[in-house]
């Protein structure tokens, strides 16, 4: 069984050494911070930052803006198009990385006893499925003009905040159940990516992209309840035992 | 086990391999292991790193031992990078660098118990003060930027308080300058134990200059920043007293005699089975480098090694807390400024220094900001005031002790 958790000899703690621990806070607590003041101070200094702060980059302007013409752009034309194509990027850029996600968690599953009681053709099934989201926001960005192959700032911010799942995906020491945590804070923010996303080609009247749309979003609700599920057995094993 | 420099000659260079899976190993528990096993993993690393930086120096200066170098600094590139990758990834690097500091504090403050020459301690126990500050800043940072204990790194091993006010730290380069140990008297350990530090400080410096960018809060890279500059000042230090008159042969030979020196050390003490493997197989390297060295010595120099370097190698260093010599020197020096090589009251503090720092700290210290009101407690400080929240679990429920 793959056990996440066991009983060890963590040091990180104080009641390790009650000697020492003692002696640590009676001089902390007599010895007074050299500056005065709190946190705040740190908060004052971000603030400055911020004023003064760039953008973290811009979204590239579609070529049809350029002067080849679209029926879907000249939807978009009007609205503000800058916005969509971002939210557009960053999908792609989050799919894609979806892919490299279940491939990590594939193999992490593929490694434990018995799989970990994870059928492995369901997510062999999710990431492909995250493949033809991919390739379908792909053509969408292609059909209005705008180049998929751009990484936009919404889509540079995600793959921030993807680093630390990739880190617990690829750890070797990590359990399958801290995998399928990782993956379901990817697939929580995968799926409100999608409503979202819908909600933007509703506003903008692409009626036949949201509806594309909605056939990813149904297979993404999919992996969230069944992701879901997985880490919610494997935790309640791992604590009650059953 | 008594380990002598002549008479043990170690793995032979040729015999020297790695593959690419035995330079990346599993790392050591973040959680688990000893504190003191990352100690020695850090250190270690840092040794490495000065290997290559000296081999590459030497190489610069000197064609007709470019190849014996070449040969042996490939091998001191593997070893560093098998050492370094002990580190696991789930430390964030201001938790790394909670280490980083804490191999500064204990070891420099083992040196400096154990050197015999009394103005180079005093020179180690001025720098050991101000990398003690650092702790105590970082610890902030990784509080209020992170929501971490730095305890949960430390172990308990070392204090985290205000040391040396970084603040003050900022002297102008005459006062980072200190005599020198003369190569013709120093005890041998006196040499290694100047090289051990400098190449400690030299990787903490390299550290904080790579990554501190890879923070995306400015807050955090202008502490960084400002820690680099003293850590900058603490490399000129620690090389100012190693004696510049040494030939490049003999600094070869020391570095050499000094990578033997260290992992004898982790041998000793090292409570990791998996990971004293590494070290007994690293010390049976650098026997084999010295012997390289050695013999380059008494071929080009005419001389002897024996001149340089004891049989039987020194007491090793100790890994150990060192709380209560450093609470004593926080206590006698906290107040210690450097005026030229020597140490003063810092009511007589020279002026460059005074306006070398003026000018740097005018728009705030980053060090002073980070820490500001910032008393450590154990769960640190959001803990410390946590009545209200530790009642509210309670509540209702019978404690039985
Ligand atoms: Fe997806
Ligand atoms: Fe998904
Ligand atoms: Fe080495
Ligand atoms: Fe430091
Ligand atoms: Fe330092
Ligand atoms: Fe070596």
């Amino acid at each position: 069984m793959d056990k996440t958790t066991v009983l060890g000899k963590n040091r990180s703690g104080i009641d390790i050494s009650p000697i020492d621990i003692k002696e640590m806070m009676a001089l902390a607590k007599v010895t007074p911070a050299s500056s005065s003041g709190d946190e705040q101070a740190i908060a004052q200094m971000r603030q400055e930052y911020i004023a003064g702060a760039d953008v973290l980059g811009s979204v590239p302007l579609p070529s049809t803006l350029k002067g080849m013409a679209s029926t879907a752009m000249e939807k978009l034309m009007g609205k503000s198009p800058e916005g969509f194509i971002d939210k557009l990027g960053c999908r792609l850029a989050f799919e894609r990385t979806g892919v490299r996600l279940y491939d990590a968690l594939i193999t992490k599953c593929s490694a434990a006893p018995m799989g970990a009681h994870i059928p492995l053709d369901r997510l062999h099934e999710f990431r492909n499925e995250e493949f033809q989201h991919f390739k379908l926001v792909e053509n969408v960005i292609r059909s209005i003009g705008a180049d998929p192959t751009a990484q936009t700032p919404s889509a540079d911010v995600d793959g921030v905040i993807s680093l630390g799942l990739i880190q617990v995906l690829t750890d070797p020491r990590t359990s399958v159940a801290h995998c399928l945590e990782a993956m379901l804070t990817a697939e929580l923010a995968d799926n409100d990516g999608w409503r979202m996303l819908i909600m933007l080609a509703e506003k903008m009247g692409m009626e036949d992209m949201a509806r594309d749309f909605q056939q990813a979003l149904r297979e993404e609700d999919e992996h969230l309840v069944s992701i879901r599920q997985w880490f919610k057995e494997m935790v309640i094993k791992d604590t009650v035992g059953t | 086990m008594a380990l002598n420099l002549f008479e043990d000659k170690g793995c032979p260079l040729d015999r020297q391999r790695f593959t690419w899976k035995e330079l990346v190993q599993p790392p050591i528990s973040k959680l688990d292991d000893d504190a003191f096993t990352r100690v020695r993993v850090i250190l270690m690393n840092g040794m490495e790193m000065e290997a290559i930086r000296f081999s590459h120096g030497c190489a610069r200066m000197n064609r007709k031992w470019q190849l014996p170098l070449a040969q042996l600094r490939i091998v001191e590139q593997h070893q560093a990078t098998m050492i370094n990758g002990l580190l696991g990834a789930d430390h964030s690097i201001l938790e790394t660098t909670i280490a980083y500091e804490q191999v500064a504090i204990e070891v420099t403050a083992a040196v400096a118990q154990n050197e015999p020459d009394e103005y180079l301690a005093q020179v180690y126990r001025f720098g050991m003060l101000e990398d003690f500050d650092h702790l105590y800043r970082y610890s902030a940072m990784l509080d209020r930027l992170e929501g971490k204990d730095a305890n949960n790194i430390l172990q308990c091993y070392t204090d985290i308080v205000p040391g040396r006010p970084t603040i003050v730290e900022h002297r102008a380069p005459q006062d980072n300058l200190r005599e020198h140990y003369d190569r013709l008297r120093a005890a041998p350990i006196t040499k290694l134990h100047a090289l051990t530090i400098m190449s400690s400080e030299q990787q903490t410096q390299n550290f904080y200059l790579n990554v501190a960018p890879l923070y995306a809060d400015p807050v955090v890279r202008q502490l960084y920043t400002e820690i680099a500059s003293i850590e900058e000042q603490h490399v000129t230090q620690y090389e100012s007293i190693i004696d510049p008159k040494e030939t490049w042969l003999e600094k070869w030979l020391l570095h050499e005699a000094n990578e033997v020196y260290n992992y004898y050390s982790c041998v000793q003490q090292e409570t990791n089975p998996r990971i004293k493997a590494i070290w007994e197989r690293c010390l049976d390297y650098e026997l084999g480098h010295l012997q390289v060295a050695m013999n380059m010595f008494k071929q080009y120099e005419r001389r002897d090694p024996a001149e340089i370097l004891p049989g039987d190698l020194p007491e090793p260093i100790k890994f150990e807390s060192q709380r209560e010599f450093v609470r004593r020197i926080l206590n006698q020096e906290v107040d210690l400024r450097a005026l030229g090589t020597q140490f003063v009251n810092k009511s007589q503090e020279g002026v460059e220094s005074q306006q070398y720092r003026q000018h740097l700290n005018a728009s705030g210290s980053p060090t002073d900001m980070v820490a500001a009101g910032y008393e450590w407690f154990a769960g640190t400080e959001l803990a410390r005031d946590g009545e209200i929240t530790r009642e509210k679990y309670t509540r209702g429920h019978k404690i039985t002790h």
